[in-house]
């Protein structure tokens, strides 16, 4: 049963705080008076509203479909009426509003029709489809859709399918107690992405500090029909980032800028897995999930609860108390602070964890960086972090792509050892995001240069082809009357002038004639699909200008 | 504020007083074997450079308070006037303090922007200035035939009428002094070396000194303060450069254990040239950094104009640091390629 493990470079050992939330068992959380749902819970597109103000709708079925192949379908958590389709607050790091359809509950919990699917049965691509269409999306906090993640392409399986169990973040226990009580459902789930990816080794790493979640896993794993591995992995923060997990597991690296799948190797989160179990066996798509509530909370938990559900009506059945100073939706390492309690959970949601300042006291200022290289010791990257920061701070960001910016996982090691207590990752964060905002102004730059280069071309081209013909035409003319007189009557050479001067005279009438209607009308097929393209290539320069950045960090 | 929402117990004071701690052995050795005068000049070079922090702090609108707290000027001082000799007077100590932290440190940008290493910028000026008084050294008082009491060298240091001839009972030429005069008067090592300034490896007294540094140095690194790499890389340029020339010549260049046991070659080792902000970065950088440091002490002491050759030396690797850092950027998780450059470029 042991594998040999390998080690990544760097990590940290914050405090684990896990003991606070884990001692409860997983419980239902109480259905709101209205659920709040954003269409963008995932990367990607997002889903477009299908249903309208008053429409009453049943728990599961679909309020928004998916838009395009990289998206994933929005569903209503429950049974009730949808009483707004609007912007609204949303747990995002923009901390804009976003388009959401808000459902007001019945309380009925009446489900839509739905049953166990014959995966077996489908092809790998109607499945997918399908798991599309449930608005499966990575749980572990990427929310990626996980249809996408399980096409292994056209060329080829892979081999190597990692289930991540790792929870390294301090304070988060969802997956943990879901591996406790949901073993069996999560390894379902596993069986499911095993024959969409062809794997042939199935490996789940979960963190040494989860004993009780390894035990129960391997229990599970004991009753089924194929082989997986569960590894005990050391517990080390980012030990649960995919990377690292990987490289842990097999000792490989997902080469910089390309993906795990490049390597034969694709990672989901234990969540997810659970998560594709219901799916498959059950029809339900994804309208709940696991939410560890902590902190500064007077029974801190996980709640299984509706997506949608607004993160104080939690933070109030797990018992509120005075002196909260802040809550975070996700861990203390990567975690971002919410800035209004009526935000909804959503797919992305792990953990809300309620800040006091006695668990997280204000952070000291700033000082100078020294250069200790404290944070290159950490860094998981094995990026040199006080370089980067002095290339962000300067403004020097061709710099600090050269030193591999976009390698950095924000994971907030560098950070949480620098005994300047510089923010670092805020800086990375900044660099990127310039460099983003640089590249869409460059990349729109290009394609108005593009489409008025082409548009010059096609004037130039219009009129020499014009021209041409012209003079083609001019010719046959003149040869034709040239050559009518030469066979009868001689004609004088101002008879062919005036005669040339008439038929010119007549072409002019019938094109007037012929360019009256709308231009638009009567187009060649060739100047059809001109304006076609071009229209394309608005539309995405409209795009372009509107892409959420964190859209094309994740791509990357 | 964004994430994350946590940090180490690690701060810059925190270092700055460790390193500190670290140097206490350091000078416990040195008032027993040289007497109590140390403390003075200790002293001394503490208060100005606390003054000409936080002159500078203001002068330059920064706060005084969390600059002055996070004890790097002291740090600063005390390195300095470890370096000095043991009897040099307060003009030469606050001379080289101000020039330490006035311009080595803040007209470079202050804390963490400056390219030289302070202490070592402050006594390269005062041996360039003042070769003559930075080599009044109170000799081991095992060796010397009187010894000052910490009044007597506080007036020596102040320059009260202090006897010639009393002083004279008390100084003598360090070890390195010895070897350099030797030498340059045709004398073989063998000749030189049985002297009784010459100790079991170093000089007499001077080796336990070095010894302290040394502990007050493994303790830092114990303590993840600093990195194995710099001192090791220094004490093996050292070594290997001394080894080597000995090796060629026995007669007419030093042991490398007595190159090695020398006070400023442990503190310079461990305390100076692993001042993170003015050394190299790299784990790879750090090694060359180290041993050019070491390398370049022993030309320096070899053949240079001064008897020892640390603080030249690091100074002149301080010069290297971008080139090194440069030519040094490891290979990042996932890259293809040992050096700095984009592996997709």
């Amino acid at each position: 049963m042991s594998r040999e493990l390998f080690k990544f470079k760097g990590g940290v050992h914050p405090p684990e705080h896990k003991s606070e939330s884990n001692t409860r068992p997983i419980a239902l959380a109480p259905i709101p008076n209205f659920l709040v749902i954003p269409v963008r819970q995932h990367i990607g597109n997002p889903a477009k509203p299908l249903v309208h103000v008053g429409q009453s709708v049943l728990k599961g079925q679909m309020i928004a479909a998916a838009d395009g192949y990289i998206s994933a379908a929005v569903h209503a958590p429950t049974s009730g009426v949808i009483s707004n389709i609007d912007l609204q607050p949303v747990p995002h790091v923009s901390g804009l509003p976003d388009l959401c359809i808000t459902l007001v509950t019945d309380g009925l919990e009446q489900w839509i029709d739905h049953g166990p699917i014959d995966y077996q049965a489908l092809s790998p691509a109607a499945l997918r489809m399908q798991l599309r269409d449930m608005g499966l999306a990575g749980l572990g906090g990427a929310v990626f859709p996980s249809a996408v993640k399980l096409d292994p392409g056209a060329a080829h399986t892979c081999p190597t399918l990692i289930i991540n169990g790792g929870e390294c973040e301090p304070w988060i226990t969802c997956d943990e107690m879901l591996m406790r009580e949901r073993a069996d459902d999560i390894l379902q789930g596993v069986a499911v992405m095993r024959h969409l990816l062809g794997s042939t080794e199935v490996l789940v790493g979960i963190e040494d500090n989860k004993p009780e979640a390894l035990a129960a896993m391997q229990a599970a794993a004991a009753q089924l029909d194929f082989v997986v591995e569960i590894v005990a992995v050391p517990a080390i923060y980012p030990g649960g980032g995919a990377k690292q997990l990987i490289q842990t597991l097999t000792g490989h690296e997902v080469p910089s800028g390309k993906l795990s799948t490049d390597i034969g190797i694709q990672v989901f989160n234990v969540g997810t897995a659970y998560a594709l179990a219901r799916a498959v066996h059950h029809g339900e798509p994804l309208i709940s999930r696991l939410v560890t509530v902590t902190g500064h909370v007077l029974r801190p938990q996980n709640l299984e609860v509706l997506i949608g559900t607004p993160m104080h009506t939690l933070i109030t059945h797990a018992g509120d108390r005075d002196g909260t100073t802040g809550v975070l939706m996700g861990g203390p390492m990567m975690g971002m602070p919410m800035p209004d309690l009526k935000v909804p959970v959503v797919k992305a949601t792990n953990c809300i964890l309620v800040k006091s300042s006695e668990l997280f006291p204000t952070l000291p200022k700033a000082l100078p960086c020294i250069r200790c290289t404290r944070c290159a010791d950490v860094c998981p990257a094995e990026l040199q972090p006080q370089e980067l920061f002095r290339f962000a701070k300067a403004g020097d960001f061709g710099r600090a792509q050269e030193y591999h910016l976009f390698d950095c996982i924000e994971c907030g090691c560098c950070s949480y050892v620098c005994p300047s207590h510089i923010p670092l990752v805020d800086f990375y964060r900044y660099a990127k995001s310039e460099i983003w905002a640089n590249e869409k102004e460059k990349r729109a730059a290009d394609l108005a240069r593009e489409r008025h280069e082409f548009r010059q071309f096609r004037l130039e081209r219009e009129k020499k082809e014009k021209a041409e013909k012209l003079a083609a035409k001019t010719q046959a003319k003149r040869a034709e009357l040239t050559t009518a007189p030469a066979g009868g009557a001689v004609a004088s050479e101002a008879d062919a002038k005036k005669a040339l001067i008439a038929a010119a005279l007549a072409r002019a009438q019938a094109k007037k004639v012929e360019a009256t209607p709308k231009n638009t009308d009567s187009l060649s097929a060739e100047t059809q699909r001109e304006i076609e393209e071009i229209e394309a290539r608005r539309a995405k320069i409209r795009e372009l200008a509107h892409q959420p950045l964190e859209t094309e960090e994740k791509l990357k | 504020m964004p994430a994350p929402f946590i940090l180490d117990r690690s701060s810059v004071t925190q270092v700055m007083a460790w390193v500190l701690a670290a140097l206490l052995p350091g000078v416990a050795v040195y008032v027993w074997v040289f007497g109590p005068g140390i403390l003075v000049t200790l002293s001394l070079a503490t208060v100005t450079a606390l003054a000409a922090e936080a002159a500078m702090l203001k002068a330059r609108g920064y706060p005084v308070k969390p600059f002055l707290t996070d004890l790097s000027a002291i740090v600063t001082a005390w390195l300095l006037a470890l370096s000095l000799p043991s009897l040099a007077p307060w003009w030469l100590i606050i001379t080289g303090t101000v020039f330490a932290i006035v311009v080595a440190k803040h007209l470079y940008g202050g804390l963490g922007q400056n390219i030289f290493n302070p202490a070592m910028v402050g006594y390269a000026v005062l041996i360039v200035s003042f070769p003559v008084q930075m080599t009044q050294w109170s000799g081991p008082i095992e060796l010397t035939p009187s010894s000052l009491s910490f009044a007597q060298s506080a007036a020596v240091i102040f320059g009260g009428d202090f006897p010639k001839a009393a002083l004279d009972a008390v100084t003598m030429a360090t070890p390195l002094d010895t070897l350099r005069t030797g030498l340059l008067q045709q004398l073989t090592i063998d000749e030189i070396m049985p002297k009784s300034i010459f100790g079991q490896y170093g000089g007499t007294g001077f080796e336990w000194l070095a010894a302290a540094f040394l502990v007050g140095g493994l303790l830092l690194w114990a303590l993840r303060i600093i990195g194995w790499q710099v001192p090791l890389a220094f004490l093996a340029g050292i070594w290997l450069t001394a080894g080597f020339l000995h090796f060629f010549d026995a007669g007419r260049f030093g042991a490398p254990w007595f190159h090695l046991f020398a006070p400023s070659v442990m503190l310079g080792a461990f305390f100076i040239a692993t001042d993170p902000v003015s050394g190299a970065t790299t784990p790879r950088g750090k090694l060359i950094f180290g041993f050019g440091a070491g390398f370049l002490t022993i030309i320096i002491r070899t053949w240079g104009g001064y008897p020892d050759g640390v603080a030249f030396a690091i100074l002149l690797m301080n010069l290297s640091v971008p080139l090194i850092d440069a030519w040094t950027q490891p290979r990042i998780y996932g890259g293809s390629k040992r050096n700095g450059k984009d592996p997709s470029a």
